[in-house]
């Protein structure tokens, strides 16, 4: 056993890990952080958005030196069929500002930049050691953890589990149940490099700016899923995400999809003769509010992707973990401070926090989303895109045929589909997940 | 699911994990499969949902792993360590996957 006490363990070096370490070392905790990969960032996968209000709330002027890529100008949605895409785009110079709001940055390398931010806080970073156990005392209170490194015992008054979606200590502990396949998807991911003036000539883009697309249509065989592509300074991020029950039951395969994507004429051109560095997968939890496991008991608390904290529809999940570590920092500051010590009542004073946060507050009010989404996949992912191709191109193909009948044979067409009921049916539905 | 033949593309899972760095620990996989006769929908639905590609059937039918390009996503892990049969623990600390940009 390590014969030195810490305050805090941070288990995990991503976004949530690395705000808990932060901020619980700049209130003046002792603090040891482990990490699994060869170096903060190695196991990590993001698209990546990253905004910077969460961010600016940990460390305010992360704009001098940090990795970013670019900042967002303009937004795409796609929705598509195989041969077109109709969508919504938003683009604003006001976006161009001195303090932008989004960036597009990449993980492996914002992330070691974190973590020396991390380091030069004070935390002692150990990389390459995998927690493999959680240590308790005889009352049950977690004391501690169990790494895989030669006397790899190591004692503290709390253990914050930032250990990601697919993290194994709290799970095997029974602290809370691994994902669901309905609660998580699985997303894959390449890195297409281009030249920057490439980038900027086919996206429109002038020095620093950035665009990103988010699709969603045929592409995904009535998954519920959601593909993007972002634009970084030298490469292109493109990937796709459907949920594992999904797959599971189509026996689609993830990289054959990716690839069809990349072949869509829509996107073709935006990627041609760009050259592949890196193909990444890793899962993203989508179970919303309803699959938050417990967040603290004696000795513990979990944050980030370990605690599903991820709003599928707004495509945050990294303002979230940072938020959550953040938070839970300032709640075991608060315990610590008072000289109380950290059972689960005491640390109950995170999940208040969190509740009163943006955090929590959103993943309430879209809490019947992912149901709705999940189960009505075919609809949402398979039947509008077709029918939304059909009537843009209903409306737009001149052939001197009367606008009215036009007009009648698309209405027609989603009555046939859907039938008037089901119409109605997806709108309210929609609807009421949405408010 | 309505049946819809599947995508095929023609590409090889396989160039594109060679762009990936890895540090292997040979002869410690952290994915094992338990033995069985016949494989369950969810451990056969892993030989095309596997991102990596790292389940393949044999020619008994059974399912088998090789874990070296695994890129640690959990995928098989969520399907089928519930009904136990697959083992999945991450690699040792510094082992496994790299990744450069993720």
């Amino acid at each position: 056993m390590i014969e030195e006490k810490f305050d805090a363990i941070v288990v995990g070096a991503g976004m949530s890990g690395n705000a808990a370490a932060y901020t619980l070392a700049k209130r003046g905790l002792k603090v040891l952080q482990l990490e699994r990969g060869e170096y903060a960032g190695s196991k990590n996968v993001q698209g990546a958005i990253m905004y910077a209000s969460m961010l600016e709330q940990i460390i305010p002027d992360f704009r001098e030196d940090a990795p970013l890529e670019r900042h967002i100008v303009e937004q795409r949605f796609w929705m598509m069929d195989g041969h077109s895409h109709s969508g919504m785009h938003y683009r604003s110079d006001e976006f161009n500002s001195d303090n932008p709001n989004r960036y597009t940055i990449i993980r492996a390398q914002f992330d070691k930049w974190f973590s020396r931010k991390v380091r030069d806080a004070g935390v002692t970073v150990l990389t390459e050691t995998t927690a493999t156990e959680l240590v308790y005392d005889t009352g049950g209170k977690v004391i501690g953890v169990r790494t895989d490194r030669r006397d790899g015992e190591i004692r503290a008054d709390v253990v914050v589990l930032a250990e990601g979606v697919n993290g194994l200590l709290g799970t095997r502990a029974g602290l809370r149940e691994t994902p669901k396949p309905e609660t998580v998807a699985l997303a894959v991911k390449e890195m297409h490099f281009l030249p920057e003036e490439v980038i900027e000539q086919r996206f429109n883009l002038r020095g620093a700016e950035g665009c990103v697309i988010e699709a969603a249509g045929t592409f995904t065989r009535g998954m519920t899923g959601l593909a993007f592509i972002y634009t970084n300074k030298e490469c292109v991020s493109v990937g796709l995400g459907c949920l594992v029950s999904d797959y599971s039951k189509t026996m689609e395969s993830p990289y054959e999809l990716l690839e069809a994507f990349k072949q869509h004429p829509s996107v073709r051109g935006l990627l041609a003769g760009s050259e592949v560095k890196e193909y990444a997968a890793h899962l993203i939890p989508e179970g919303g509010y309803k699959a938050i496991p417990k967040l603290y008991g004696d000795g513990w608390v979990v944050v980030g992707d370990a605690a599903q904290l991820n709003n599928a529809i707004h495509r945050e999940g990294s303002n979230l973990a940072m938020t959550s570590g953040r938070i839970a920092a300032d709640a075991i500051f608060q315990v610590k401070s008072r000289r109380d010590a950290m059972t689960a009542e005491n640390l109950s004073l995170y999940k208040k926090m969190l509740d009163d946060s943006f955090v929590i507050k959103d993943l309430k009010k879209y809490k019947d989303m992912p149901a709705l989404l999940h189960t009505q996949s075919q609809n949402f992912f398979l039947t509008y895109p077709e029918l939304v191709s059909k009537a843009a191109q209903n409306f737009l193909h001149v052939d001197g045929t009367p606008k009215l009948e036009k007009e009648k044979a698309t209405s027609a067409a989603f009555i046939k589909a859907r039938s008037r009921l089901g119409l109605v049916s997806d709108a309210l539905k929609f609807a009421f997940a949405w408010r | 699911m309505t049946a819809m033949p599947r995508i095929e593309t023609g590409v090889r899972v396989e160039d594109k994990l060679f762009q990936n760095r890895y540090m292997v620990d040979t002869g410690r996989p952290h994915i094992t499969v338990k033995p069985h006769d016949k494989p369950s929908p969810n451990l056969l639905a892993l030989t095309r949902v596997c991102p990596a590609k790292c389940y393949e059937q044999n020619e008994r039918g059974q399912v088998e792993i090789t874990a070296d390009g695994c890129m640690e996503c959990g995928t098989c892990r969520v399907l089928c360590e519930p009904s136990g049969e697959i083992e999945w623990n991450y690699p040792r600390g510094g082992f496994g996957v790299l990744f450069k940009f993720g």
